[in-house]
């Protein structure tokens, strides 16, 4: 992975560490107990799963602030945890339960949070990408100086309107950072199957959008990046492009058989390059928490997530009659 | 030997327009490619080369005549030396056998194009006008500046509505719809886009979940293929996807349908294809009271609206009453005449050969109901139901293909809820199931006619 490392590490806080460690492992548990569900029945469809790419999202919510907007494609889950929504509603949309953030008429590719300016959760490969920077259009229009994180994959990152709309960011100058979660392969095809240019975040320079690429397995140089990132789209520069070099550990759905890549290299990359092994690792070296300290922490986890899962089995299903609401809005939506 | 200099034609529905100015005066020698004078079309004014050289001899319109009719002789070119007077009355003389043969093309093939717009007469008024109160002071107006006026008067109420598209704002729009808006309301309000549909389309979505009031136009829906996953999978969907939590309220708008001898790419009626989608509504204007009332709901509406309107359309006057705040309801046909014998039941420039039929069928002591169904989501069913259990028989009007067509979607309706009422099938008048042709005569025979509509009243009413 041509990928910029953490430069220095001693500066991060213990706080940060946990609040790290304890996001990413919020997400990686969520993540196993909805693969669980799904082998029960109890959620149906396509659900597409996080582990593994945790500190993306963890470390560039780690560089936004209140206000900020993002918007992702249907591998989801991780970024409505890391934006601060309740898992219990979460899981319950991915059970198609009442209580669930769509009321249960969403399901895992298609849940929103106006209270967390996330807009979704799209499950057309690439086509949050305009959307995000039409978001950034809007808090551009209004005078804020917020900026929306688009996310997309290294697939999506071949589609047309990814192109168009960076020719389009840069135009304006719209205050969106384009995350590519490069996990180097759009379903079954890898990048290099896909594309002749396999650097993404050098397509930008096409459009004069600036950008660079950081190791996505390190959650303190993601933030690092996403920093920096944000510091040029709220100066009013205009976009920047992050291409997070990840790695999906699970299938692209549940219904992947992952012939496409061997067992040797799935595991070479959760024993080598774990996120979350890193920070527990930085948290243990630098005496920040103990063993004992953070089996605790596990364990609270563990218990969130299972409540979550009962609450999203006993929820009711949705009342027949919520088939013929929200079609159409009765009146204008609430600014978010 | 003189040649007559005509009027061209300088857009694909022009009809006629003004001879704005001479740039060259009577006994000026002009070559190939000199601009002689500037034509100003309802869209814009061109300016008119000289296609072969000579001395101009006679002027025959006087600049500032309007409504010249595209192939009017408006001048005589001569040859240097020869006699003018003598020249020109040749020129007059033989201009039927002459005329066009050295005429600018566009103009020789508007001539001979027998595309309706030519032939279509003044747009007849309406019998009933439910929209404003009676006495209320009219005045004639384009379905042109209607859309403007209503976009205009939106973005003076509402600071978070604002238009984007390609051409909108310097160019003052393809078909200046959004002429003078850049002017009144800057650059950050109306947006030039590159030509991008698919992106555009998706910035627009997001910025309405943003909060903001997009309009978004299409210089033709035929371009709005490109982004119609952002319509449907993005704009219609989010509402009910999201539970009810966020949705897009905006406008997409622009001509739909057929202009003239534009080919099978630009020529295609989406009416049909758009009100299949919930979470959409879709308003298909056809008179400029409708066009401004409809489209100052359409703007106000939290949801996504389809607005298709009309090229050929675009040029035609109408009354719209004078008031500060008109807006006509979706979902609330108008019945532009009442009658006994048939329901004739259309919407957009399908309603132009509705009330045409309409008027010949009185000639055959038929007399018509012609019902505008003005929105295809909602669809106003009462009106058209409780008018077929009137007169016992419909007949639909679209330019559209056959194949599910909104009015197959009609007859399905009044069969399952006024079948004892029917004394004949219900016949829909379609465009033809081919793509759209352009040979001339082709393109005529593709569309939906009035002759279709009259054949197909005689039909359901056995005579």
């Amino acid at each position: 992975m041509a990928a910029r490392k953490t430069p220095a590490k001693s500066n991060t806080s213990k706080e940060d560490l946990l609040h790290f460690y304890r996001q990413m492992l919020l997400i990686r548990r969520f993540e196993e107990k909805a693969g669980q569900l799904y082998g029960m029945g109890l959620i149906g469809g396509f659900c597409h799963l996080y582990i593994g790419q945790e500190a993306v999202v963890v470390g560039l919510e780690a560089a936004a602030e209140e206000g900020d907007k993002r918007v992702t494609s249907y591998r989801d889950h991780g970024h409505m945890l890391a934006c601060g929504m309740d898992p219990k509603g979460v899981m319950a949309e991915l059970t198609g339960r009442r209580d669930g953030y769509s009321k249960g008429k969403g399901g895992s590719m298609h849940m929103f949070s106006k209270e967390k300016h996330f807009y979704g959760g799209h499950g057309i490969v690439g086509a949050q990408v305009p959307i995000g920077a039409g978001l950034a259009l809007s808090d551009k229009y209004k005078g804020t100086d917020r900026v929306t994180f688009t996310y997309f994959g290294d697939g999506a990152a071949n589609q047309g309107q990814v192109a168009e709309t960076y020719n389009m960011a840069q135009l304006w100058e719209l205050p969106v950072v384009f995350v590519i979660e490069n996990n180097q392969y759009a379903m079954g095809t890898s990048v290099k199957r896909a594309t002749r240019s396999p650097d993404f975040w050098e397509r930008g320079a096409a459009y004069g959008i600036k950008g660079e690429a950081v190791d996505g397995m390190d959650v303190l140089a993601v933030k690092e990046a996403g920093e920096k990132a944000v510091a040029h789209c709220r100066a009013g520069k205009g976009p920047y492009i992050l291409e997070v070099m990840t790695y999906r550990y699970r299938g692209h759905s549940m219904s992947d058989p992952a012939k496409y890549r061997t067992r040797e290299e799935v595991q070479k990359m959760r024993e080598e390059r774990d996120a979350i092994e890193h920070v527990r690792e930085l948290l243990l070296q630098g005496k920040h928490a103990t063993d004992d300290e953070l089996k605790a922490i596990d364990k609270e986890i563990k218990s969130i997530v299972n409540e979550a899962a009962e609450f999203s089995k006993e929820s009711p299903e949705p009342d027949p009659a919520e088939l013929w609401t929200d079609i159409y809005a009765e009146e204008a939506p609430q600014e978010a | 030997m003189a040649t007559e200099i005509l009027m061209p034609a300088l857009s694909p529905t022009m009809e006629e327009g003004t001879l704005a100015k001479w740039l060259k005066k009577e006994g000026d020698a002009v070559s190939a490619g000199d601009i002689i004078a500037e034509i100003e079309t309802d869209k814009a004014t061109m300016e008119f080369e000289a296609v072969d050289e000579g001395v101009l001899g006679k002027i025959l319109i006087a600049e500032g005549t309007e409504g010249v009719k595209v192939n009017t002789p408006i001048a005589v070119l001569v040859e240097e030396g020869e006699d003018v007077d003598a020249a020109v009355a040749e020129a007059e003389a033989g201009s039927d056998a002459a005329s066009g043969s050295k005429a600018p093309a566009p103009a020789e093939s508007a001539a001979k194009a027998p595309a309706k717009p030519a032939s279509a007469p003044a747009a007849p008024r309406s019998n009933a006008s439910p929209d404003w109160a009676e006495g209320t002071e009219m005045k004639e107006m384009t379905v042109r500046e209607a859309l403007r006026e209503a976009m205009a008067e939106e973005m003076r109420r509402d600071e978070n509505v604002f238009l984007m598209g390609e051409e909108v704002a310097e160019y003052e729009g393809a078909y200046k719809i959004s002429q003078g808006l850049l002017d009144e309301f800057g650059a950050k309000r109306v947006i030039d886009t590159p030509i991008t549909e698919h992106g555009f389309t998706g910035v627009a979505v997001g910025a309405a979940f943003g909060g903001l009031r997009p309009i978004v136009e299409f210089m033709t829906f035929n371009f709005a293929m490109q982004a119609i996953d952002q319509i449907i999978n993005s704009a219609a969907k989010t509402l009910y996807m999201s539970g009810g939590q966020m949705g897009a309220p905006m406008v997409f708008r622009g001509p739909n349908g057929a202009a003239a001898r534009v080919g099978a790419q630009h020529s295609h009626d989406f009416s049909a294809w758009y009100a299949m989608i919930p979470g959409l509504k879709v308003a298909i204007p056809y008179s400029a009271s409708d066009a401004k009332g409809l489209l100052k709901t359409a703007i106000r509406d939290p949801n996504p609206v389809i607005f298709l309107e009309n090229e050929i359309l675009y040029g035609r006057s109408f009354e719209v009453p004078k008031l500060d705040d008109f807006t006509v309801p979706f979902g609330k046909a108008r019945i532009w005449r009442e009658g006994k014998d048939v329901t004739i039941v259309s919407f957009g420039i399908g309603m132009q050969y509705a009330l045409e039929a309409a008027d010949r069928l009185t000639e055959d002591g038929i007399e018509a109901e012609v019902i505008d169904l003005r929105t295809l989501r909602p669809i106003d069913y009462d009106t058209v139901l409780a008018s077929v259990m009137k007169t016992n028989r419909c007949v639909t009007v679209e330019e559209g293909f056959p194949v599910g067509a909104i009015g197959n979607h009609l007859g399905a309706t009044i069969m399952q809820r006024a079948f004892d009422y029917l004394d004949a099938p219900v016949i829909n008048c379609t465009g033809k199931d081919v793509p759209m042709p352009y040979a001339a005569n082709l393109e005529k025979l593709a569309l939906v006619t009035t002759d279709d509509v009259v054949a197909a009243v005689h039909q359901v009413t056995y005579r």
